[in-house]
């Protein structure tokens, strides 16, 4: 049987195996997200509880552990409802176009030091490419359901989601002028060392800005008046139902997971060990990058269960009057601190 | 990766006009005087400024900086020159009007400072790119201040037209460059120049490419069949704007017609000469026949700009250094006739009166004798009677036309121009034998009196004495 | 055909029907999705080229920045199609005229005959150490600072342009202050004021 698949193996083309290998790897990476995003809605429902003094989901399997399941076969069952006079094709293609970007961003995160798809040049350019094309799917979901509430929230996420992009993109440049390059590995290779190496120490306000501000891209609280239950009822995607609206809440959470995964490949080194030396604990491995980006997923959930929801015109505020000027003041900073050699980031 | 610094000394006044438009664009923030007096002075500062480092820093031999895409020479000096001097005229005669009308914002000042940027741009650009950019920073400088008072309809209309048909402009001369850029691959003006004299490169792609550079030019100068923005543009500008578009901007139009044709396509002569010669001709004729209908005089002042564009490409199309000289000179004349002609209008204008009717100047000799002479001066100048400047100017432009065998077409822009007269002199005819029908008095500043005057009699002075401008721009060339 | 000249023509058709649609499309928010398109199979194409910060700056830029505000537009405008279309078949006959001739102009004097593989040479190809965004730092800030700096100022400008034009202070506006309502003590807002304990008589009956 192995001799059997190894030889039809060897004999197609190149071209194919090439393909065939990439589209192993898309696999290998998609479907353990989709495996997160399940879990980390039970995670969400379970830490909430807690911080709220209950328990949680917990009828559903052991401990509620296949509540998630249970959630997915209901939405799978459910009817999808087309509103009368939506605009058909961009109701249906809206929550594809949501979730396309925020799966493709994945292609270019180092997992280890081999484990990478797309090791390419300018991937930190192409990862805010990616990211700033799933409002798209907000925007077209409020205008293609003919309803006013929609619309009220794309309009809103429209306008939140490119004034915070600015703040996070000179966030990233500051980055890349610590690292010296656009390549997420070369990014994580910069920060070797201990965890003092790390660049959250001589970027701090740009991690933080960065952090808020992937908070505000994905639309969570307390930035989440595109939703706003309590004001627009649940916003852009308020006439959504089943598969569509699953689609909605895959994209939201696997941004919360990039966005995470991101903050820890950049500020926090990625795949590399908080102390090297010790044997197992102080070894790169793919556990690191999992636990720090579980760290800033927790905090995703923290500030839900914390924080009232913004007004519209402090969101504004906030990213245009605070976090832009920061970043502006700190890119020059970062420049001074690379141009003179500061130890132990930059020599 | 060693690369060479560039010498910053030649760009030094570019520097100086984007600091201190910098530095007008933060102070103006924090004015509380509503009469703008830091701002206006700061930016006048400015101009003055640009003016003393252009002056101390000129060589007689041309500089070239950034990679040669930067000229410094006598041409560009002497343009640049005049360019701050008008709109340092601009900024002085706009503030009265701009104040009585409650739209004095620094942003005027702003804004002109940045297309003054523009213009020393365009007259020094030794690159396509460069042209273009410069271009660019001053259409949208005169889009924005076109719009600037914004409770007026005509005025959006106005800027509406000049912005959508400014763009397809910039889209035609930027199509132009593309196809330059195609077939010599550079865009360098003396690399092009000289793969063009070689023969590299295909000949009916450099032709496509020069109409389409010629197109954007003549829209820009407006010259007939690409003049239907000029009179709506002028016509619904506040006035103020109408004499900073009416003048300033030509003299960099000048200045990019030549980079783009005489340093980049001389080798094209022959084929931008037929098309120039179309565009001058239409120019002259349309220009002086039309702006007789007109009632308005800033639309018939927008006619006369016409046919002088027309009597400008008349100089460059003959192609020989007198020529271009002879242009350069009918260009800094029409601004400081332009200047003086617009500046007339804000004379008379007062707070909720606009004197933009033929009308308006009824008379005037009764109400100012002197400001009456003054327009008599300039009316005289732009008819091309001597002995005011506006006759050499002509006279030097058709002289260049003879020279390079072109009787006919010299003959043509007599007659017209003499046509033209009629309109020039009827406003003289209105302000010297009709009763007024506008009585109140001329409010004005002392300022704006004596730099009218100054403006009236520098045309006939100039006419008088035409030998040092002359020589000026005969030395540009040679 | 070799895979990327089908990867080629693949996406320039995409490409040129999707800038047929921008300007064909009825309804104005097809016309900028179908723009989108245009500029995402560009990217692609230029991708082909090696230029891959270019195409993903487009991407970037375009598709994740402009065209999202774009969007934004005209969905809040309400525009009356039908005005709009008034006087088309009017027009068309002259318009179609022009743009053919403009076309036939093109075809012969932009055709293979002048920019065919044999007059102009075919673009370098690189190794996969070669770094286009690299090359591209490399002249930005050496030989093209000076066009690079005016197209900042020109940016400047339509900053100062636009607020001018759109800012306008109205004296009914009652906008909140943020800066003032976060600048706000506890001490403003709340006074303690110590007062002896008092007790309720009980209601006798």
């Amino acid at each position: 049987m192995l001799e059997w698949l190894q030889s039809t193996w060897m004999s197609l083309p190149m071209s194919v195996q090439d393909t065939v290998i990439i589209v192993a790897k898309i696999v290998a990476i998609v479907v353990p997200i989709m495996l997160s995003v399940a879990y980390l809605t039970l995670a969400e429902r379970k830490v909430i509880g807690y911080i709220q003094v209950r328990i949680g989901p917990n009828r559903v399997g052991p401990r509620g552990l296949l509540q998630p399941i249970a959630d997915g076969l209901k939405l799978l069952m459910k009817e999808i409802i087309v509103p009368h006079n939506a605009n058909r094709y961009l109701f249906i293609i809206a929550p594809i176009l949501a979730l396309a970007p925020a799966l493709a961003a994945w292609a270019v995160i180092p997992f280890n030091d081999e484990w990478v798809l797309a090791d390419i040049d300018a991937g930190l350019l192409y990862l805010l490419a990616m990211t700033s094309m799933a409002v798209y799917g907000v925007i077209l979901a409020g205008w293609a359901s003919n309803s006013k509430y929609a619309f009220l929230g794309a309009i809103r996420s429209a306008a939140q989601v490119v004034s915070y992009e600015i703040a996070m993109g000179f966030a990233l440049v500051g980055v890349l002028m610590a690292a010296g390059s656009l390549n997420l590995q070369d990014i994580v290779l910069a920060q070797q060392g201990s965890f003092l190496h790390w660049f959250w120490i001589p970027l701090f306000p740009l991690f933080l800005v960065y952090f808020i501000s992937g908070v505000a891209e994905t639309n969570r609280a307390p930035f989440d008046v595109a939703e706003g239950e309590s004001e627009i009822v649940a916003g852009f995607h308020v006439e959504y139902s089943g598969m569509t609206f699953a689609l909605f809440f895959l994209a939201e959470y696997a941004n919360m997971i990039l966005i995470s995964v991101l903050s820890a490949v950049m500020f926090l080194g990625g795949w590399l060990p908080p102390i090297e030396g010790i044997p197992i604990i102080g070894e790169p491995s793919i556990f690191w990058l999992l636990a720090k980006t579980s760290f800033f997923l927790f905090l995703f959930l923290w500030f839900r269960a914390t924080f009232p929801r913004y007004r519209y015109d402090q969101i504004m505020r906030l990213g245009w009057k605070i976090f832009i000027p920061i970043t502006i003041v700190w890119i020059v900073v970062t420049g001074v601190l690379v141009l003179a050699n500061v130890s132990p980031w930059f020599d | 990766m060693a690369f060479e610094r560039p010498d910053l000394i030649p760009v030094l006044p570019e520097i100086f006009v984007v600091t201190m438009a910098c530095v007008v664009l933060l102070v103006d923030v924090y004015q509380r005087q509503s009469n703008r007096m830091l701002t206006y002075l700061l930016s006048q500062a400015t101009l003055v400024g640009g003016l003393i480092l252009t002056l101390s820093l000129h060589t007689s031999a041309p500089e070239y900086t950034f990679g040669d895409t930067f000229v410094k020479d006598t041409m560009s000096d002497v343009l640049k020159g005049f360019i701050y001097l008008s709109a340092f005229v601009v900024f002085l005669y706009s503030r009265r009007y701009l104040q009585e009308r409650g739209q004095l914002t620094g942003e005027f000042f702003v804004l002109g400072l940045f297309a003054v940027l523009g213009m020393m741009v365009m007259v020094s650009a030794h690159s396509l790119l460069l042209v273009y950019l410069g271009l660019e920073l001053l259409s949208l400088c005169l889009y924005a201040m076109v719009a600037l008072n914004r409770d007026s309809k005509t005025s959006a209309e106005a800027a509406m037209k000049y912005f959508v048909l400014g763009a397809l402009a910039s889209g035609m001369l930027l199509y132009g460059m593309s196809l330059f850029y195609g077939v010599t691959g550079s865009l360098d003006s003396r690399a092009i120049s000289t793969a063009v004299t070689m023969g590299v490169g295909n000949e009916i792609v450099l032709k496509l490419g020069l109409v389409f550079i010629v197109i954007g030019l003549a829209f820009k100068l407006g010259s007939v069949p690409f003049h239907m923005w000029v009179p709506d543009v002028y016509h619904g500008s506040p006035t103020n704007i109408t004499l900073f578009i009416g003048t300033v901007p030509k003299i960099a139009a000048f200045g990019m017609t030549i980079r783009l044709l005489v340093d980049t396509a001389a080798a094209m002569h022959v084929d931008w000469q037929q098309m120039l010669i179309i565009l001058a001709m239409l120019s002259i004729a349309v220009g002086n026949v039309v702006a007789i209908a007109q009632t308005n005089i800033k639309r018939m002042l927008a006619y006369s700009t016409i046919s002088h564009m027309g009597f400008l490409l008349l100089g460059v199309l003959s192609g020989s250094a007198d020529g271009y000289s002879s242009a350069m000179f009918y260009t800094l004349v029409y601004a400081i006739m332009g200047l003086g002609g617009f500046g007339m209008i804000l004379l008379l204008s007062r707070a909720g009166f606009e004197a933009e009717n033929l009308e308006d100047f009824k008379g005037l000799n009764e109400r100012s004798p002197w400001m009456a002479f003054m327009m008599l001066l300039l009316m005289f100048s732009m008819a091309g009677v001597p002995p005011t400047v506006g006759f050499f100017a002509k006279l030097s432009v058709l002289q260049a036309a003879v020279r390079a065998d072109l009787i006919w077409l010299a003959v043509f822009a007599v007659v017209f121009s003499v046509v033209g007269a009629f309109y020039y002199l009827r406003v003289v005819k209105l302000m010297y034998f009709d009763k007024p029908v506008d009585v109140q008095p001329i409010v004005c500043g002392m300022d704006m009196r004596v730099a009218l005057s100054i403006n009236g009699t520098a045309v006939l002075l100039l006419g008088m004495f035409p030998g040092t401008l002359m020589a000026l721009c005969h030395t540009a060339f040679n | 055909m070799e895979p990327v000249q089908f990867v080629f023509y693949a996406f320039a058709t995409v490409l040129v029907l999707a800038s047929l649609a921008v300007i064909t499309a009825r309804n104005p928010v097809y016309s900028v999705l179908f723009l989108v398109l245009a500029f995402f199979t560009s990217a692609a194409i230029w991708l082909l080229l090696e230029a891959e910060f270019l195409a993903i700056t487009l991407v970037l830029v375009y598709v994740g920045a402009v065209m999202v505000l774009f969007l934004f537009v005209v969905m809040m405008l309400d525009i009356n199609l039908d005005q709009l279309r008034e006087g088309f078949a009017k027009y068309l006959p002259v318009g179609a005229l022009v743009g053919f001739i403009i076309l036939v102009q093109m075809v012969i004097v932009l055709g293979p005959e002048q920019f065919g593989l044999d007059r102009v040479a075919d673009p370098v190809k690189h190794g996969p150490d070669y770094s286009n965004t690299k090359e591209l730092g490399n002249v930005l800030y050496t030989d093209y600072v000076f066009p690079f700096e005016l197209a900042s100022v020109i940016l400047l400008v339509a900053i100062v342009a636009a607020i001018a034009l759109t800012l306008r202070r109205r004296p009914e506006n009652k906008a909140m202050n943020a800066a003032d309502q976060i600048k706000v003590k506890r001490a403003e807002r709340i006074k303690l004021i110590a007062m002896a304990p008092e007790k309720d008589e009980p209601a006798e009956g």
